[in-house]
């Protein structure tokens, strides 16, 4: 008994401390002064041009991931190719990867003197300290999460029913459509949850490819450091909360998701 | 329509599945590909159905080479052995599935999709999911679903596998009942002999990749080619060098005539037959069955020594 209580007591104190304290004393800061500072601090031009990029990042790379990572976890699950087992291994590398050496490589690639950036400079194409390199750092560092969401259902659900359908006279594009995609749909939903979540909070590469400039390449999270660094504490709160309610409202897409995949994902043959 | 294939042969990596396979399933019969697990049974049904492309030899379906062709488009109904629900659709959805990829009129599939219903006595089941149908009923939906766009061919891989023995045995005898009435060539794969021979006009018995005898199951049984076909469709029991059926072993109370001497061992009343395990002189175990009337009349008990005769036994070389 006592050591239950022990470990319940142990594991939501650790919980408390890690985890909820440090967000409550943001949300406790920002509002510290009544709703009014907190207001005016999120809808100076550069909060809100901090969101609004933010979000357009966020909203191109989502979709991109979730049909590409789809594509990828079909490819590792159903097609025997060669080297399957590295592309397995190697979709977790954004995981295992420090962002800030993701946006260095990016940097090392697009710089001027960099692989493909010489050539794309003369071609006219700015890829640094502008979107295309912050979409790519995005890309890169939310790309593993609809893959490893889909890829164990995909293995769990197996070939049947798409083989089923096969010989019920269904093209492979309609099995996909009618079959495929709704046994992985709480998968995919959940991915694209997880993702969504790491898009809106990335920092470290794309704080690296943007140049942060104020008002045209700064993401919401870069507002952050930056007002703190110029001693606009408010500022920094506020984008704060506007980044953790923006966390606890995919957390809570997330609960709402799960149950629903336990109660139809696990329905068994 | 007649399903036919020719010399086909298919190996998963060193493994032969299928060796050099021919075998043909009249118009309108059903047959039963028959085999101890591993005998290539399931992958014959599955390179008739197209879902597996054989490494040699061709299909025919209805006299038509189909080696080449989509499962699409083979006309080919499939009940899987796990039935392969769609878990995520009703029943009714689940059946419906082949006609509305067709495009037919909605009051055209709900009328087919309640006849099915009815067919495999699933009315009033309709809007269950398959998570919540028993697994007989589970079966009994893949086969409508199956059926529902008629299909030439009907292909069953181990249809009553995962069902235990009472609700097998309806089963089979309601599957016999509906053959009948659609009148459907059916292949089924099974590894239960008494299943294949209840059910099928005819048995192709596999091992091992290969063909091992085909026949009407009464063939098989009395006229087994090898010993592997005599021990798998029936209990055998071996006299010396001959192989015995044990119901057709006599048991003698005197020498006259008697193939050899055994020591009973056991009685085992099995309600209709009475089996009496013996010992011989060598040590070697024989079974013999006998009617209840029979052992009550030789009065025997473990620990008698009695005299046994073959009255039909086969040698093979």
């Amino acid at each position: 008994m006592i050591g239950r209580y022990l470990v319940r007591f142990s594991a939501l104190g650790y919980v408390a401390v890690i985890l909820v304290a440090p967000v409550a004393l943001i949300f406790w800061r920002a509002f510290e002064h009544g709703l009014g500072p907190f207001w005016a601090a999120i809808t100076t031009p550069d909060a809100l041009h901090a969101l609004k990029l933010t979000l357009e990042l966020a909203v191109v790379a989502v979709p991109l991931n979730t049909a590409f990572g789809i594509a990828c976890a079909i490819a590792i699950v159903r097609y025997r190719m060669p080297g399957g087992g590295l592309v397995n291994a190697i979709v977790d590398l954004p995981l295992a990867l420090s962002p800030v050496v993701v946006g260095l490589s990016l940097y090392l690639l697009y710089a001027r003197d960099g692989w493909f950036g010489g050539w794309l400079t003369r071609h006219g194409v700015q890829m640094l300290f502008a979107y295309p390199a912050m979409l790519l750092a995005m890309l890169f560092i939310s790309l593993p999460f609809v893959v490893r969401e889909v890829v164990p259902v995909l293995r769990e659900i197996g070939i049947d029913q798409e083989e089923a359908a096969a010989t019920l006279g269904s093209s492979a594009f309609t099995t996909f459509r009618k079959v495929t995609i709704p046994a992985i749909r709480w998968a995919v939903t959940y991915g694209v949850v997880l993702t969504t979540a790491r898009c809106l909070g990335e920092f470290g590469a794309v704080s690296i490819v943007s140049g942060g400039i104020a008002g045209r390449t700064q993401v919401l999270t870069q507002y952050v450091q930056a007002s703190y660094e110029n001693f606009n504490l408010t500022g920094a709160y506020a984008a704060s909360v506007v980044l953790a309610g923006l966390a606890i409202a995919t957390l809570v897409a997330m609960t709402i998701v799960r149950p629903k995949e336990e109660r139809s994902g696990n329905r068994d043959a | 329509m007649a399903i036919e294939t020719r010399n086909v042969t298919k190996r998963f990596g060193d493994f032969v599945a299928l060796d050099d396979v021919s075998i043909t399933a009249q118009s309108d019969s059903l047959t039963a590909l028959l085999g101890p697990s591993g005998s290539g049974k399931s992958t014959l049904l599955r390179v008739i159905a197209g879902l597996e492309v054989p490494d040699a030899g061709d299909v025919f379906i209805s006299g038509k080479e189909a080696t080449a062709v989509a499962p699409q488009k083979r006309g080919v109904g499939f009940v899987f052995q796990h039935y392969a629900p769609f878990k995520h659709m009703t029943v009714r959805e689940n059946v419906a599935f082949a006609l509305k990829i067709r495009h037919r009129p909605r009051t055209e599939v709900r009328a087919r999709v309640d006849e099915l219903l009815e067919l495999v006595q699933l009315t009033g089941l309709d809007r269950r999911y398959p998570a919540q149908l028993s697994g007989g009923q589970r079966q009994r939906m893949a086969l409508a679903r199956a059926l529902a766009p008629e299909p030439e061919v009907l292909l069953l891989d181990e249809p009553f596998g995962a069902l235990d023995a009472r609700v097998r045995k309806e089963l089979r005898a309601w599957l016999r009942r509906l053959h009948e009435e659609t009148h459907t060539t059916t292949i089924l794969v099974t590894h239960d002999q008494e299943e294949a021979m209840e059910v099928a006009d005819e048995v192709v018995l596999m091992a091992k990749g290969r063909v091992e005898q085909v026949g009407p199951p009464s063939e098989l049984y009395e006229r087994p080619a090898n010993e592997f076909v005599m021990s798998f469709v029936g209990p055998v029991t071996r006299l010396a060098e001959a192989y015995v059926r044990p119901h057709d072993i006599e048991i003698l109370l005197s020498p006259d005539g008697a193939d050899a001497e055994a020591m009973v061992e056991r009685i085992v009343h099995l309600g209709f037959e009475v089996r009496v395990e013996l010992v011989d002189a060598e040590g070697e175990r024989l079974s013999v069955q006998l009617t209840r009337e029979a052992a009550a009349e030789l009065e025997l008990a473990a620990g008698d020594v009695v005299w046994v005769r073959a009255r039909r036994t086969r040698v093979f070389a």
